[in-house]
């Protein structure tokens, strides 16, 4: 049933991607890295992470993707068909399918080590994701946590200036 | 691992579709749209890695990997929209002031 449930959901996450990629309008394309935002949300709910799939559904489908659907809507730009695409499509598709080739012999080749960790799909369910993370995000990464403000401090400086109007 | 093999092959292939996507379109926000979703594919990576070793190490990367996203969003589309008002075009090929 499970295995079931993955293989649409795996289906509906490809032909969404493929759909970002081929849409002419850019709005299509949104809509459907959307749809792949909640299959990949789900994806996250079976491997016991749901703490992280409420943050890709609000952070990536929420707020990332609103604005750039106010981006789209606010350039307004005329879709022309004939100059869509640049000429190197061939090429890049032949390099697209070296990195599929590439990172599945990675996948099937390499040998992971043994599962070490404490965290195990019981002890997640007992006592819950949320707390499990709060808890390693304040003690063992509370420098990586600080140094994220001061890079979203710099992030909403670089905006502002860079909306002005005269560059 | 042979439950985790799947994750890892769809991750494989959103990141190889995003490739594709940043190497042939010619619309920028697609292109970025594109980005996120190699990013995207990389957080999967991290997840089931983390699922699969019993550490939650790789999920507080991936917190910090959507907030890094999140920065570059904001300054990316401001960027789109200043070189929009400066040339009334968004096309990839249009920038080209620093080619020889």
């Amino acid at each position: 049933m499970e295995t079931l449930f993955f293989l649409i959901i795996s289906l509906v996450a490809i032909v969404s991607a493929i759909l970002v990629i081929t849409c002419k309008n850019p709005i299509n394309s949104a809509l459907a890295l959307i749809m792949t935002f909640f299959c990949l949300a789900t994806y996250y709910v079976m491997l016991d992470a749901p703490f992280m799939a409420a943050v890709q559904v609000m952070v990536y489908a929420g707020a990332i993707m609103v604005l750039m659907v106010f981006t789209i809507m606010l350039l307004n730009i005329r879709v022309n068909a004939t100059r869509q695409q640049s000429h190197k499509v061939l090429f890049s598709i032949i390099l697209g399918f070296f990195t599929l080739i590439n990172t599945l012999v990675i996948i099937f080749k390499s040998r992971a080590a043994l599962p070490t960790g404490p965290y195990s799909g019981d002890m997640i369910k007992n006592i819950g994701h949320t707390e499990l993370i709060g808890k390693e995000m304040f003690t063992n990464f509370l420098l990586p946590f600080e140094i994220t403000s001061i890079l979203l401090l710099a992030a909403i400086v670089g905006a502002v200036i860079l909306a002005k109007k005269k560059i | 691992m042979a439950n985790f093999n799947g994750y890892l092959i769809i991750s494989a292939i959103l990141f190889s579709i995003g490739t594709i996507g940043v190497l042939t379109r010619k619309n920028s926000i697609v292109i970025f749209m594109c980005i996120e979703l190699m990013l995207n594919a990389v957080n999967l990576t991290f997840i089931t890695f983390s699922r699969y070793l019993g550490n939650l190490d790789g999920q507080i990367f991936v917190f910090f990997i959507m907030t890094v996203a999140a920065a570059e969003a904001a300054v990316g589309l401001a960027l789109i929209i200043a070189f929009y008002n400066n040339k009334d075009t968004i096309d990839v090929d249009e920038v080209q002031l620093m080619k020889w």
